[in-house]
């Protein structure tokens, strides 16, 4: 329909001849459609809000008053049953004929509300569609208008972000306060012991549940510790290497190679660290005579280290490029040597540029998921030493969701503080460096 | 006056051999760094295609498979039904026992079975639906032998070992030698590696399912976080007004960048799945997901495309009197489109390997039928090899690594055309 409006506008005015139209043919043709469109769009978006509501209103209408009088928790439970009765699921208990006809209702009345609101919104089309029709003259500034709705939906389109980053706190927080009626803020962040569980019954054993998160911290710091030990030398070292003495031939071969290090997905890394590096540490260890624990979190550790490598080095190759010309001339002029040159003015140079990348890759690190997933432990282990199994903030995210889940236990709401506190944290470590590196780049500019 | 610039020239060259031994200590140690990364890189592919690439050869035996009417089709209609209930697990077992007949006690045939997988029955059943007319006739099949076999003949499976040590029992070892010393056993190409979807057994487990799973999911990120990081860059970049608003969206594209994934996992849990009421396990949610991670970096790639373009095309479409959404719909967005592709590709590349997100929507469920439409459950690639490297079977262990060199394949390619892309069309200004 909303084509045959734009045939139709552009039709009205390219076919009419002797005056000259203030837009081109083609604006007036969308100026149609978009009238055409947009109402009955909105119309109908507004109708999808509503219609469960209401249709849960008018059905439950039709349930007998004992039932109405349950409370709000059982009647949701009622209306469910209603409807996976309606669309074929399976229904909890044999349902009696009141549900039946509460069931037959429901349809009936989805059906008149499809139908409905097929009809107005063709209705609404037709008549916007008329009334901009008729509009179509040499007069109108068809051009002004569409552009000026294609700027509002450009702009619509710029605030996606800013709606993704408020979703994604109110989301994590609501559930986490819920957590936090059941769990007091203190006990979950200064707590020594952690052990998701939540009792069925009352004496059950191990009933009570904890929920320190201390050790999942410093579960978190370990790996990502060993993991900048490995990172920050490495890059670095390979940034200025190939910044400042790889020849370009070098250069031209060995960035893309570190960079498709960037490029594997963390499951392969993750793969990697669990069935290869993990059981070599192993072997090594007993080598040594050191009990090196198969999901140790030096090998977790390892592997992240090499997988954030090239955010160090290129963010470091980026600002070491950024020192000006001048300041290495002068220091050869003064008999420095390349290696005195790069320690003791490029560095401190460009010392900002790298705070700022080495914090970019550490918050990188914390969120790091799948990696830890399947090479570090799962069991909460408060311990220093690297060769034992750790878990993390992330691991405990996903042990927790994965699976069947109800959205009342304290067990799956931690999953979601656990997820604001990951979120907090590294939202302020990437606010941190980036304005740490913007302010660098100012300087130099 | 004269002996302290020779003792400045004396200390100097003193130090000098010292200093120069720190310079190349510190080139060395540059080119070490740089080795490492590459050593590391040249390992890993090293000991992913040495554990995959038999994944893609299946062992397969042969067997005389007699097809008899009054097994397969009694009532001698050839009807569909009919045929589709008949036991050809029966068939098969019926051939392995002619094959060995002096094997009889319950114990040795049970391990006679097993030397089969307990798949070839359906593909010989989906054979004979396909064409009835074999029904009654004798064949000579290659049926898939089990994983254990698979294993045993890919030298996996230490033959020399002691009985207890080994998931193939003597008898076992002894047919399949047997077999082995008049042809019967073969490698051959495993294509249900390419064409099935998950499963219990390994044999028979195969990536497509995965695969469409991930293609959906990409297509819906595809739709949304083109359009919408297109239109963003262009607003920022064309429209917007320098105030604290569009600041703020600045720093929040930015920062979303390096948010982590799992934590757009717990978004599409809650938001998505719990309040919108989508359907758990679904490639829409899944993409959705990743079209909110995806977008920063299409942003980011469209701006950088857009900045490219000099003013002056902008200006001499305004001079010619082209309004503002002209010029940059009808000059400047093309001049800018294989910048912008390139950045899409690349964020498409970024959303094809991840998997934490999905495993908060459920995206990790034992799927077998191949989802049909975006909103079937399934799973995705890079959460199939999740899915497989936790399976203890020995088997799957090489099944994952072709599963990983299948996906980086897939990056493989992506990348290429994106780099591509950009020689082909790149402009100097």
């Amino acid at each position: 329909m909303t084509v045959a409006a734009y045939v139709l506008g552009r039709r009205r005015s390219a076919t009419t001849t002797g005056v000259s139209f203030h837009s081109l043919p083609g604006y007036y043709g969308s100026y149609v459609a978009i009238w055409c469109a947009l109402p009955a769009l909105a119309l109908y978006c507004l109708w999808q809000l509503v219609e469960p509501g209401f249709i849960r209103t008018q059905v439950l209408a039709t349930l007998p008053a004992a039932t109405l009088e349950l409370s709000e928790a059982e009647l949701g439970l009622v209306y469910n049953d209603i409807r996976n009765l309606v669309e074929g699921n399976i229904v909890s208990g044999e349902p009696n004929d009141e549900i039946l006809a509460a069931a037959s209702r429901y349809t009936s009345l989805q059906r008149i509300s499809n139908l409905g609101i097929t009809l107005v919104v063709l209705l609404v089309g037709l008549t916007s569609l008329g009334w901009a029709f008729r509009r179509v003259e040499p007069g109108l500034r068809a051009r002004n208008k569409v552009e000026r709705t294609m700027e509002v939906v450009l702009m619509a389109a710029s605030t996606v972000a800013i709606f993704t980053t408020i979703g994604i706190f109110l989301s994590v927080l609501f559930e986490a306060l819920r957590f936090f009626q059941q769990v007091s803020p203190l006990e979950f962040l200064f707590g020594l012991s952690w052990s998701p569980q939540t009792a069925i019954r009352e004496d059950q054993v191990g009933s009570s549940g904890a929920f320190g998160a201390v050790p999942l911290f410093a579960g978190t710091l370990l790996i990502s510790g060993i993991a900048m030990l490995v990172a920050v030398p490495v890059g670095l070292m390979s940034a200025i290497y190939l910044s400042e003495y790889a020849n370009s031939q070098v250069r031209s071969f060995a960035k893309p190679m570190l960079e498709v290090l960037a490029g594997i997905p963390t499951v392969v890394y993750g793969y990697f660290a669990a069935l290869t590096v993990g059981p070599l540490l192993r072997q090594f260890g007993e080598g040594l005579g050191l009990g090196v624990s198969s999901e140790s979190a030096l090998g977790a550790g390892l592997v992240m280290g090499i997988m954030i490598i090239p955010f160090v080095s290129s963010l470091s190759d980026d600002v070491i490029n950024a020192v000006p010309q001048e300041l290495r001339d002068g220091s050869y002029g003064l008999g420095a040597t390349q290696s005195e040159t790069i320690r003791q003015v490029i560095l401190p140079a460009a010392l900002p540029g790298i705070v700022g990348g080495i914090l970019l890759a550490a918050s990188r690190a914390i969120g790091e998921t799948m990696i830890v997933v399947m090479a570090a432990g799962l069991a909460a282990n408060l311990t220093a030493n690297p060769l034992e199994a750790v878990t993390t903030v992330t691991v405990q995210i996903v042990t927790l969701l994965v699976g069947d889940q109800e959205f009342d236990s304290a067990k799956t709401l931690a999953a979601f503080a656990l997820g604001l506190l990951l979120f907090v944290t590294t939202l302020l470590l990437n606010i941190i460096a980036l304005r740490v590196v913007r302010r660098y780049r100012e300087q130099y500019e | 006056m004269s002996s302290r610039p020779r003792g400045v020239k004396e200390r100097v060259a003193e130090g000098i051999a010292r200093r120069y031994r720190r310079e190349r200590n510190f080139r060395l140690a540059g080119l070490g760094a740089v080795l490492v990364g590459m050593t590391f890189l040249g390992f890993f592919f090293y000991t992913l295609i040495g554990n995959g690439y038999t994944a893609f050869l299946q062992t397969h035996i042969r067997l005389d498979v007699e097809l008899s009417a009054d097994v397969i089709d009694p009532d001698g209609e050839r009807d569909v039904q009919a045929l589709g209930r008949a036991d050809y697990q029966g068939v098969i077992r019926n051939a392995l026992r002619a094959r060995f007949p002096d094997v009889t006690s319950r114990n040795d045939l049970r391990e006679l079975f097993a030397l089969v997988s307990p798949g070839a029955g359906f593909e010989l059943r989906s054979d004979v639906l396909s064409d009835p007319e074999l029904v009654g006739e004798a064949l000579s099949l290659w049926v898939v032998a089990d994983d254990d076999v698979d294993m045993l003949i890919k030298g996996h499976i230490d033959r020399a070992a002691d009985e207890s040590q080994r998931r193939i029992s003597d008898s076992q070892l002894g047919w399949i030698e047997q077999l082995e010393a008049d042809g019967s056993v073969s490698r051959r190409f495993n294509h249900r590696f390419f064409t099935s979807g998950d499963s219990r057994d390994p044999e028979m487990a195969g990536i497509w399912s995965a695969v469409v799973g991930s293609f959906f999911m990409l297509l819906v990120t595809l739709a949304l976080s083109f359009p919408i990081g297109v239109a963003t860059a262009i607003y920022l970049e064309e429209f917007a007004p320098k105030n604290r608003w569009t600041d703020l969206i600045e720093v929040n594209i930015n920062n979303l960048a390096a948010v982590p994934s799992i934590v757009f996992g717990l978004l599409g849990l809650a938001l998505f799945i719990n309040i919108f009421g989508l359907p758990r396990s679904a490639p829409v949610v899944g993409g959705l997901v990743l079209t909110l991670m995806t977008l920063p970096v299409v942003i980011i790639a469209a701006r950088a495309a857009l900045m490219s373009v000099p003013p002056s095309i902008r200006e001499a479409a305004l001079g010619v009197g082209a309004s503002k959404m002209q010029t940059i719909f009808h000059h400047v967005m093309p001049l800018a489109m294989p910048g912008m592709l390139t950045g899409t590709i690349i964020g498409m590349a970024r959303a094809l390997g991840e998997s934490a997100p999905l495993l908060m929507i459920g995206m990790v469920a034992f799927i077998v039928d191949v989802p049909e439409s975006p909103l079937d459950p399934a799973t995705a690639l890079p959460v199939q090899v999740y899915l497989w490297a936790d399976s203890p079977e020995r088997a799957f262990v090489e099944r994952t690594s072709a599963a990983i060199l299948v996906l980086l394949a897939f990056l493989l390619v992506m990348n290429a055309t994106a780099i591509l892309l950009r020689k082909r069309y790149e402009r100097r200004w």
